[in-house]
């Protein structure tokens, strides 16, 4: 591990007064963290077990957000499951809904459209950068750097923005639907997105001027909370903080779903692990994902946004005047919705925190028998013991905030 | 995901270690579906682990009621390099609800086997830490079993917490 001169100064130092070691003088004090408190991202709390201002182990307690949504989902009928479920992971709703969509899809055999797959992509890459941007802020806001986190609240506010104009809403927006998503995207909307995209670039050089050349930040993150890819994989870490550790694996290039192989885009990797290498892969996706949403926009195929299957999605609304089929699949489809043949399936998909993969299982009923996701945030924060063990307590902050938890999805 | 043809190739080699330890498979919308015995699951696993599925990306519960065995526990595994998925089932008895922990196999499977034992009461044997994870810790049943009634529990206000289940004194 690289230390850098600060860690070594302080290394030097003797702390002779302090006890160390396991012996007779040696005293562990237990720190409860939490539940409430600004540095946890949420409402987790966590056990420290502390030997002077050392780290020695560390228990996280969830549950204090648990709403019971996998219950909750197996009482609604398949579209109205999206909206509870899209508020497990209250940072990536496009994601949660796109793995719940998609498993019921593959249940159903259901073909998505070109134009459905392009929208859907657009708007879980601006999902992905909004995600990201509320990171970076509050991971930044956790050690000692105000004013990114108003910078990213800017940027993320366009996006909302963004969402609200094709959707309605700016948060839990139920935008992708089964077979599709909820509408086309607005006249003037393309304007908008080419006007974000143009500007996003500039804006996150800017973020790394501030953060990368900025010395407090630089001595907090590097060579802190650092774990090696072959202990983040046995403890099913995803996403953003195994590629920090060198690990390539994203499974819109492993395993593309929804079009991605028709995008070029690289995957930022890093190559020590620690919490600068996690800072710069997060900060290196916005690109990427700007990028993304470029080709999307670019490429975006003519044609219908959602699937023409009646059984599955609502006929256009001009229809119902016309048609009597059109009354009778609306009639069906709003008061009992659709049957989904038995089955099981696990739709894995690569969020901002990892894989998010949505499990549900139906019996042929209009109403799912199980819905579950594996969410990665869940996940994930197992890795936090082993990666601030043996570390200072103000690294448990920053590597906290690095590790990107969001309990509305480790609870679900 | 492997094909048909691969997932009973693969059945057939568990079969071959041991005669009983794959009791089925499925295959179905390209998901590849091993049914293994209760008692055989970790060499089950453990084969699967050489043959290069070394990530677990996921282990969940799942009630099948009113169908018997009702629950079932599954685990979803994934071969990075072959970029491969395959699900082992096992089904349980909610009179028996028992089976062996994989922690030490897939240290993931720590939490994930805890909600699967908060939410259904699945006890894994050998697990270093069976607490309830997401209910509190007095909480009693398993809530994502079929039968167990939602909105069953009285929503608490000042007048009827002494009744509260979790009430402390």
């Amino acid at each position: 591990m690289a230390s850098t001169d600060y860690r070594k100064r302080e290394e030097s130092i003797t702390i002779s007064s302090e006890p160390s070691g396991e012996g007779e003088t040696h005293e562990l004090l237990t720190l409860n963290i939490g539940p409430h408190h600004p540095a946890t991202h949420g409402v987790l709390r966590l056990l420290a077990t502390l030997e002077g201002e050392i780290v020695r182990d560390i228990k996280p307690i969830i549950g204090y957000v648990h709403t019971g949504i996998e219950k909750t989902a197996e009482d609604k009928a398949y579209w109205k499951a999206i909206p509870v479920m899209e508020r497990m992971d209250y940072l990536a709703y496009y994601f949660n809904a796109m793995a719940f969509c998609g498993a019921v899809e593959t249940l159903l055999g259901a073909e998505v459209p070109p134009r459905a797959q392009y929208l859907r992509v657009i708007h879980l890459e601006l999902n992905r950068i909004m995600s990201h941007l509320v990171w970076l802020g509050t991971s930044a806001l956790d050690i000692g750097a105000m004013s990114m986190f108003w910078y990213c609240f800017r940027e993320r506010e366009t996006i909302l923005d963004l969402f609200e104009y094709s959707s309605g809403q700016r948060m839990h927006t139920r935008y992708i639907q089964v077979g599709g998503v909820f509408a086309d995207i607005p006249r003037g909307f393309e304007a908008k997105l080419r006007r974000f995209i143009a500007e996003m670039p500039g804006r996150a050089d800017q973020y790394a001027d501030l953060l990368e050349k900025n010395q407090i930040v630089v001595q907090r993150l590097r060579g802190t909370g650092v774990v090696d890819h072959q202990t983040l994989l046995e403890l099913g870490v995803t996403g953003p903080l195994l590629r920090a550790a060198g690990n390539p694996w994203d499974l819109r290039k492993a395993h593309p779903y929804s079009s991605y192989d028709h995008f070029d885009f690289k995957i930022p990797i890093g190559t020590v692990g620690d919490n600068y290498d996690r800072f710069r892969v997060r900060h290196a996706e916005l690109y990427e994902s700007v990028k993304i949403i470029e080709q999307a926009l670019d490429g975006l195929p003519e044609g219908p946004y959602i699937t023409t299957d009646r059984k599955v999605a609502l006929p256009p609304r001009h229809e119902l005047a016309t048609s009597m089929e059109a009354l009778i699949h609306h009639f069906k489809l709003v008061t009992e919705g659709f049957r989904v043949p038995p089955g099981e399936c696990y739709y894995p998909i690569e969020g901002p925190r990892g894989e998010y993969g949505c499990f549900v299982r139906a019996d042929g009923s209009a109403k799912p028998a199980r819905v579950h996701m594996r969410d990665p945030s869940f996940v994930n924060l197992q890795a936090l013991a082993p990666m601030v063990r043996d570390g200072y307590i103000a690294d448990l902050i920053a590597t906290l905030a690095m590790l990107d938890p969001i309990l509305g999805g480790i609870d679900r | 995901m492997p094909d048909a043809t691969e997932l009973e190739l693969t059945a057939q080699e568990l079969h071959g270690a041991d005669g009983a330890a794959i009791l089925d498979t499925e295959f179905h919308r390209g998901r590849a579906v091993l049914i293994a015995h209760r008692d055989h699951i970790r060499p089950v696993l453990e084969h699967l682990h050489r043959k290069g599925y070394r990530f677990l990306a996921s282990l969940h519960g799942v009630d099948y009621y009113p169908e018997e065995p009702r629950l079932g526990v599954l685990y979803e595994m994934l071969d990075m390099e072959r970029v491969d998925r395959i699900s082992v089932k096992v089904r349980l008895h909610t009179e028996d609800p028992r089976i062996v922990s994989v922690v030490d196999l897939f240290p993931t499977a720590n939490v994930q086997e805890r909600e699967v034992y908060d939410m259904f009461g699945v006890v894994f044997e050998g697990h270093p830490d069976l607490r309830r994870i997401l209910m509190p810790e007095d909480y009693e049943g398993h809530p994502q079993r079929r039968d167990f009634p939602v909105g069953g529990e009285p929503i608490l206000f000042t007048y009827n917490e002494a009744q509260n289940y979790g009430q402390w004194q």
